[in-house]
């Protein structure tokens, strides 16, 4: 069942298996989302970067395996010689109408890409729940172990203030689902700067600095790494925040430059966001095969001074 | 990395505690003096970082002398050990037993779960000022039960139970509880049918404190003939008992052995799974309490039939007397060669040591118990890969049961074919129930697989006077109910799972006609949604959506939130990552269906 491709230098196995009664030869090591990718099929992810190592915590790209008890999360399941997977079963289906309900009754999936399609796709109606609660400003005090009692006269939710508390960029934790993705760039997988973790636990987990201080207390160097991989709108450049608070940001009509970092020798590549003639953000390309998308805070916010024109 | 610290600085005491565990800082970027060598060098890093284990019995040091886990004392632990004060605050703040804000030296844990409330214990809206709800103590045999713990150099811990009101309100304001009831009054049986307990037999006859009297009784001869048979006889044995995991799942014991045994990666790890935090779960106590030794004994045996130099008890931070009892085990076995290098000549070496949980259920899931106690937040891994390959520290690692590992002492001595003779054709052997709620004598019970509820409940006396049956729950929040018409289900693996419930861990708690069912639907809901990890959105968000439509319905009954509990539970069940979201919506569903108890 298992021939060898070679790619470039390296030597990989490759695997044959069944994706929706077709066959399919993809190499080893892949996952089966790459391996409906290749084949052409969407899934729909959340959670999954191209950058981070998938938590596969969101349950939205669940599917069926043969032999499986429950689904399996095809952004992290590797594929297996002769495995038999669907896609589209009544079983994934309901999986992710619900992923899609219970993650938009709880969070504020505006900014999220591909939502409103998917919710339309699956037939899922967030609102169905019930009617959401207020927003609250007490989730970084929550009693591990131990909640209020519901009443069900509401929907929880993890509406909430956005936190501003430095001039580059924003935190804006209603709109979070909790994809682990800033705090693996801010630390183990990129940053190696660990300003953020994961703190609490069950409905009450949220991403905090140590004791929820403010960043600038903490030990983030601004590299924003973790604005980069954040999939929903969560972290955002302050620039970008504050134009979409005065209804001046217009996606459309912005224009995307690709360029290089003129601060050092490294040479990141830069992807600068124009509308009306000014920098209004900068990201990274993450497929480059060097810096995966990750600056540091001169190349990711130093832009000013290019906007610094005589009046 | 480069740490970075904040100006809260640790006190003398929080120092102290932190030293006790890790010794003292040698260096200024440890938080020790600074030197003048100090402005050129530092040496840190990778040594340091192979210390991360060392985070939770750190975070208990301070929380024990302290009562609280404050800013300075992480900053203390940051340089110590090298480790982001964001990392530790999300470590410390995962478990219920820390507090990462100021509170008293006294803690007053009041259960507030499903077998206390069933038998008249407070719920979480009657608690006495400075006390706080606690789930599941695994005292239910003596419900209502209380943990009070006062910080301090020692911290203290003690349990009541069962504990009236005026006792909850004393303890709250400085009282301290008089010793617990003995070992023996969770064993009904040892005053009836002594002669017949096996896994039982030495609880209330020996003293579990005392080593002679462990071997007086026994004690340590399956080791020696475990070491006759050497690794692979034992394995054979375990093979041929039939013996499957008692913590829940079922798994073939004898084949997680072998495919341990068999793994080329080493070191191998042994751990026992000795966090019972299963609602209406106590049997795993009582051993340990009673029969301290014997667990001692069946790590080593484990341990040694799959090639493990190094062994943990993961063990239940809520059980005071299990951990003093085990531990003293643990330090009269190595005083007396049975721990340690060259056991009983054999060239075998096997270290063991405790390591104490901190008030969270997940960690009692085989993978989350690696991440607790390599230092992390304790969310389960994904599987694959499976912990016999990839485990703790990310070597090959057993994970058993207490009760799984206790039973391979009479497999090894009166060899698997004689075990796998008692018990049925698909549950072998002897097993053990925790019997609460509303019969005469609860308890744990040890019985060959085979007797019916019916007969169980016999045997724990009938019910109680004046209280007929309402509902049963088999196998805890995470199993499900049956009915008074379940009476003649056998209580094995097959027959519970053919009627739509399970085993789970052995618990069978009675609730009788004075139980509220909605309250203790409104209860499970609530477990759930405190005890999830938090880490997978079917199970974060689920569970509190659970909750919010069993309250709804607890004031009226509609169909669609029957409905929408129905299709919760099936995303739950299919897309959750481990066992906790999985079987979170069982109770509720077997309690709506089986027992109607939401039935328009
Ligand atoms: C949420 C959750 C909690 C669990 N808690 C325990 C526990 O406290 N003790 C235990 O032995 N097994 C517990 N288990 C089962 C373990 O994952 C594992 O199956 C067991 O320890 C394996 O040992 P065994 O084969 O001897 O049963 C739990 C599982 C889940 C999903
Ligand atoms: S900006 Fe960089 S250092 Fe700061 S939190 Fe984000 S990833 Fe971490
Ligand atoms: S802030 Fe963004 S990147 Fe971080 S967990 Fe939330 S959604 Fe993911
Ligand atoms: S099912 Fe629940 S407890 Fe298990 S990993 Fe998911 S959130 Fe955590
Ligand atoms: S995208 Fe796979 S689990 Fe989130
Ligand atoms: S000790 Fe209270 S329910 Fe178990």
């Amino acid at each position: 069942m298992s021939t060898q491709v070679t790619t470039g230098l390296q030597v990989r196995r490759s695997v044959q298996l069944t994706i929706d009664d077709q066959s399919v030869t993809v190499a080893e090591g892949e996952t089966i989302l790459s391996a409906c990718r290749t084949m052409g099929k969407e899934i729909p992810t959340l959670c999954y970067g191209d950058t981070i190592t998938p938590k596969n915590a969101c349950r939205v790209c669940m599917v069926e395996v043969e032999g499986s008890r429950v689904l399996v999360p095809s952004c992290s399941r590797k594929v297996e010689p002769g495995m038999v997977v669907r896609t589209d079963t009544e079983r994934t289906d309901h999986s992710r109408k619900l992923v899609l309900e219970l993650l938009g009754s709880s969070v504020d999936l505006s900014l999220t890409k591909n939502v409103a399609r998917w919710n339309t796709e699956y037939g899922s109606e967030p609102t169905r729940f019930g009617k959401p609660a207020a927003p609250t400003n007490h989730r970084d005090e929550a009693t591990t172990g131990h909640h209020h009692v519901a009443d069900g006269s509401s929907v929880s939710n993890v509406l909430q203030p956005v936190k501003i508390d430095n001039e580059l960029y924003i935190r804006d934790y209603s709109k979070c689902i909790m994809c682990y993705q800033c705090v693996d760039a801010c630390g183990e997988q990129w940053q190696n700067t660990f300003a953020i973790g994961v703190a609490g636990r069950g409905f009450d987990i949220r991403i905090s600095t140590e004791f929820n201080v403010d960043l600038t207390d903490s030990a983030c160097v601004y590299c924003g790494n973790c604005i980069q991989v954040c999939p929903t709108g969560a972290l955002m450049f302050t620039s970008e925040h504050n134009m979409r608070d005065a209804g001046t940001w217009k996606e459309e009509e912005q224009t995307q430059t690709d360029t290089i970092c003129p601060y050092c020798g490294v040479g990141c590549a830069l992807t600068l966001h124009v509308q009306d003639n000014e920098i209004v953000k900068v990201s990274s390309p993450s497929d480059h095969s060097v810096t995966h998308g990750n600056l540091c805070i001169k190349g990711r916010f130093g832009f000013q001074h290019v906007q610094n024109r005589a009046e | 990395m480069d740490l970075k610290v904040n100006s809260s600085v640790a006190t003398r005491d929080e120092r102290d505690a932190v030293d006790s565990v890790l010794g003292k800082p040698t260096q200024y970027t440890q938080g020790g003096q600074r030197f003048e060598q100090d402005l050129r060098v530092s040496r840190a890093g990778e040594a340091l970082r192979n210390l991360r284990h060392m985070l939770l019995p750190t975070l208990h040091a301070v929380n024990d002398r302290i009562g609280w886990i404050s800013r300075g004392s992480i900053n203390y632990i940051a340089q110590q050990l090298d480790i982001a004060p964001a990392e530790i605050y999300g470590v410390a703040s995962f478990y219920a037993l820390f507090s990462t804000t100021e509170r008293t030296m006294r803690q007053v844990h009041v259960c507030i779960d499903l077998a206390c409330r069933a038998m008249g214990g407070l719920r979480e809206d009657q608690l006495p000022e400075g006390t706080h709800p606690s789930p599941c103590l695994g005292t239910c045999e003596r419900a209502p039960a209380v943990l009070v713990i006062e910080a301090g150099n020692p911290a203290r811990h003690e349990v009541l139970a069962p504990a009236t009101p005026v006792q909850i309100t004393a303890l709250a304001k400085g009282a301290w509880p008089d010793a617990e009831a003995t070992v023996v009054s969770a064993t009904p049986q040892v005053a009836t049918d002594s002669k017949n307990l096996v896994l039982l037999g030495r609880i209330g006859k020996v003293d579990p404190l005392s080593i002679s009297d462990y071997q007086e009784h026994g004690g340590f001869d399956a080791l020696r003939k475990a070491m006759q048979l050497g690794a692979t006889g034992v394995i054979d044995e375990v093979n041929a008992s039939g013996l499957v995991g008692r913590g829940g799942a079922a798994f073939q014991t004898g084949r997680k052995w072998g495919a341990v045994a068999g793994q080329p990666a080493f070191p191998h790890y042994a751990i026992c799974n000795a966090d019972e935090s299963e609602p209406g779960t106590f049997k795993d106590r009582v051993i340990m309490e009673g029969d301290p030794f014997a667990l001692v004994e069946a790590m080593i045996i484990a341990s040694f039939a799959t090639g493990c130099e190094q062994g943990f008890i993961y063990l239940r931070g809520e059980y005071p007397r299990a951990i003093r009892n085990v531990q003293n085990a643990i330090d009269e076995s190595t005083k007396h060669g049975f721990l340690g290098a060259n056991i009983l000549g054999s060239g075998f070496n096997f270290a063991l040591s405790i390591v104490r949980g901190a008030g969270a259920y997940i960690c009692g899931e085989e993978t989350a118990i690696f991440n607790s106690i390599e230092g992390y937040r304790g969310e389960p891994r994904n599987k694959p890969p499976f912990p016999v390959e990839v485990g703790v520290f990310g070597k090959p690692t057993l994970v058993n049961n207490v009760e799984t590992l206790v039973n391979v002492l009479s497999i090894v001595k009166d060899g698997g074919a004689a075990y796998a003779a008692l018990g049925t054709e698909g549950s072998k052997g002897r097993k053990l129930f925790c019997l609460s709620g509303a019969v005469a004598k609860p308890g744990v019970y040890e019985v060959e697989f085979g007797i019916t509820l019916r007969q169980l409940i016999e045997l724990g006396g009938g019910m109680r006077n004046g209280s007929t049956l309402q509902a049963i729950l088999l196998g805890g929040a995470a199993g499900g109910f049956v009915g008074p018409s379940d009476l003649d289900l056998p209580l094995t693996m097959e027959a519970t799972r053919a009627a739509g419930s399970s085993l789970g861990s052995g618990v069978v708690m009675v609730l009788d006609q004075s139980v509220d069912m909605v309250d203790q639907l409104r209860r499970i809901a609530a477990f759930f949604r405190d005890e999830s990890c938090g880490q997978c959105v079917p199970c974060r968000v689920g569970t509190v959506r659970q909750e919010e439509i069993v309250s709804r319905l607890a004031k009226g009954v509609q169909a669609q939130d029957i409905e929408l509990l129905r299709e919760l539970g099936t995303v739950m069940r299919d897309a959750s990552i481990c066992g906790l979201g999985q079987t979170a919506n069982s109770a509720i569903d077997s309690a709506i269906n089986k027992l109607k108890v939401f039935a328009q």
